[in-house]
């Protein structure tokens, strides 16, 4: 439809003779995008490329693009001398508990919300918007002094548990059990389905999109959430993988080939997950953007 | 809105079911431990002196007076936050813009593009920023080896108090302006091309379409990227903490790296939830004034 729109307009537009007029915009267009991608790119490139380097082939100008003799042996020292491993294993061990924990209670909470009718609810609803608008910081030295009381401070327990409940996943979920066909919901109740099955059975089933969009998003965040692990741990073998790279540069401050290595193992799942999930994540992003 | 009043009354069509607060108790639970007592026990701790080690004292306002008359960097601190977020917002929003409307052109390898743009966002910001020190690195890096081609002699991006801002800005324009292009590309394609065929029958061409169709049409928009890219701006942290540790001579120390270097390196709890509390008002009247002025230039047609 579109297609054969613009089709036709070209064809228009050329008969007028005004060719010219409808390509250039498209060429800078294209020209711009193209300077963008690859300024997005020279990063990337320049981190892998270092990571492969030997130490005398980082300081060199011009830059060394393609390392002449790409070596492991950085990869390799992140994994004997220093717990990259263990890092990495926190942060998957983490970001995907936080995740399953995150839909779980979104799910329960949103499907009151959504569709269950008691005395309160939107008032409840509406206080857990206005919360939206306090920063995280302002929660963040009482809950680190409960954390503390707790002795959680430095476990999993610190990692996962304060971070499972947002409003965020609460809200996006809402939004879109509201529009799931009250007549679905109606007709399984008459064949005596509970609150419980019509959630299992009818709701989730088909909020397969909601439910991809706010995982991708859990795991992302978690997984590049930097300042609450700094602060909640202290000892190595709980540090989370943005943590353990923070520490990898104060500890080698410009051992770029190390810490260009770090940084690809710190980017590279979430890297993964992107492209896998990519439709989810940007539907998300203009779900909560436009609709919010 | 609409969505809002059809659901109250699909809701009323419904009887009453008490079991919707046994599915809202694990949340009202986590709600009330991480957020409702957080933000009482903060407004407390704000107005104490606490050190962890002894109970906290209550010292009334003295740690707003002490802020705004006594830390010798408080005000360069939200001075510096300011300038991060007026410099920050606006490029990253006018980039995001113009990248969307080309990717909106229909050209060829939109995914591609949208896709690479992307990627900065989602990927971690303590990697991202330690591979630009690597590229600001004055002797070795690759910034101050591509601007000798056009005769600059190299600079000292992150060690010079005039340029350490503008560096760590232009690190974070690049990480987070796919996220307002994303934003503003949904926009964009929610446009019926009715309103640009109408104007252009009218004889409206390139930058007056974009002017007079696409600015107003965007502006719900707008004005959601506005306030939420406002919000992150104020609340900058990882950049900074890998970057410049808020050096040199605290010429890139902002709020919230004040605030985690008070109440977790100095241990002063009290004045920490002080200056946090000081970020919400922040906020708060930016978003209000935001939202009040919106009433102006904000077009809710349909």
């Amino acid at each position: 439809m579109a297609s054969s729109a613009i089709a036709a307009e070209r064809r228009a537009a050329a008969s007028r003779g005004v060719r010219w007029g409808r390509v250039l915009p498209r060429v800078l267009a294209h020209a711009a995008l193209a300077i963008g991608a690859v300024t997005m790119v020279i990063p990337f490139v320049w981190m892998v490329s270092t990571s492969l380097k030997t130490e005398d082939q980082v300081f060199v100008l011009p830059p060394l693009w393609i390392p002449t003799h790409p070596v492991w042996g950085n990869y390799a020292r992140l994994f004997t001398e220093i717990p990259f491993a263990r890092y990495i294993f926190n942060s998957a061990f983490v970001s995907i508990s936080v995740m399953i924990g995150e839909l779980v209670t979104s799910a329960i909470s949103a499907f009151a919300f959504a569709r269950l009718e008691f005395r309160g609810r939107d008032k409840i609803f509406a206080m857990y918007l206005a919360t939206l608008m306090i920063p995280f910081h302002v929660r963040l030295i009482p809950i680190f002094l409960v954390m503390k009381f707790l002795g959680w401070l430095d476990t999993y327990y610190v990692l996962i548990i304060p971070q499972i409940f947002t409003v965020y996943g609460v809200f996006l979920m809402r939004q879109f059990f509201l529009n799931i066909p009250q007549e679905l919901e109606d007709a399984a109740r008459i064949d005596g389905c509970g609150n419980l099955r019509v959630l299992f059975n009818i709701i989730l089933p088909l909020s397969g999109p909601v439910i991809a969009t706010l995982a991708v998003f859990s795991f992302l965040n978690t997984w590049n959430d930097f300042l609450w692990p700094l602060i909640m741990t202290t000892s190595s073998n709980m540090r989370v993988i943005g943590v353990g790279l923070a520490q990898l540069q104060n500890e080698y401050f410009t051992l770029w080939t190390l810490l260009m290595a770090g940084s690809v193992l710190a980017l590279l799942p979430t890297l993964i997950v992107f492209l896998i999930a990519q439709k989810y994540f940007v539907q998300g992003i203009a779900i909560s953007g436009l609709k919010g | 809105m609409a969505a809002v009043s059809a659901t109250v009354g699909a809701a009323r069509r419904r009887r009453f079911d008490p079991s919707g607060y046994l599915f809202l108790l694990p949340s009202l639970l986590a709600f009330c431990v991480f957020i409702v007592f957080p933000v009482a026990a903060s407004f407390y701790l704000a107005f104490t002196r606490y050190d962890i080690l002894t109970p906290p004292r209550f010292v009334g306002v003295q740690n707003y007076v002490f802020m705004f008359t006594g830390d010798p960097i408080f005000w360069k601190v939200l001075g510096n936050t300011i300038y991060y977020s007026v410099v920050q917002v606006p490029l990253n929003v006018v980039v995001a813009l113009a990248l969307a409307t080309a990717l909106n052109m229909r050209l060829r390898g939109v995914v591609i593009y949208r896709t690479l743009y992307f990627v900065p966002v989602v990927s971690s910001i303590i990697a991202v920023a330690i591979v630009w020190r690597w590229m600001y690195d004055a002797d070795w890096g690759i910034l101050n080896w591509l601007i000798s081609f056009v005769g600059i002699p190299k600079q000292n991006w992150l060690f010079d108090p005039k340029l350490a801002m503008p560096s760590v800005i232009a690190m974070n324009v690049w990480k987070n302006m796919g996220y307002n292009m994303v934003l503003f590309l949904a926009g964009l394609q929610g446009i019926p091309d009715v309103y640009y065929e109408a104007a252009k029958i009218d004889g409206a061409r390139g930058w007056h379409l974009f002017r007079h169709i696409t600015l107003p049409l965007l502006s719900p928009v707008m004005l959601f990227v506005l306030v939420i890219s406002v919000i992150n701006s104020f609340q900058v942290f990882g950049a900074i903490y890998i970057m410049t540790k808020g050096g040199p001579l605290d010429a890139t120390n902002v709020l919230v790296y004040h605030l985690y270097f008070k109440g977790f390196q100095d241990l002063q709890m009290g004045y920490a939830a002080a200056l946090a509390w000081v970020l919400f008002a922040f906020l708060f009247v930016i978003t209000i004034v935001q939202t009040r002025f919106a009433r102006s230039w904000v077009h809710y047609g349909q």
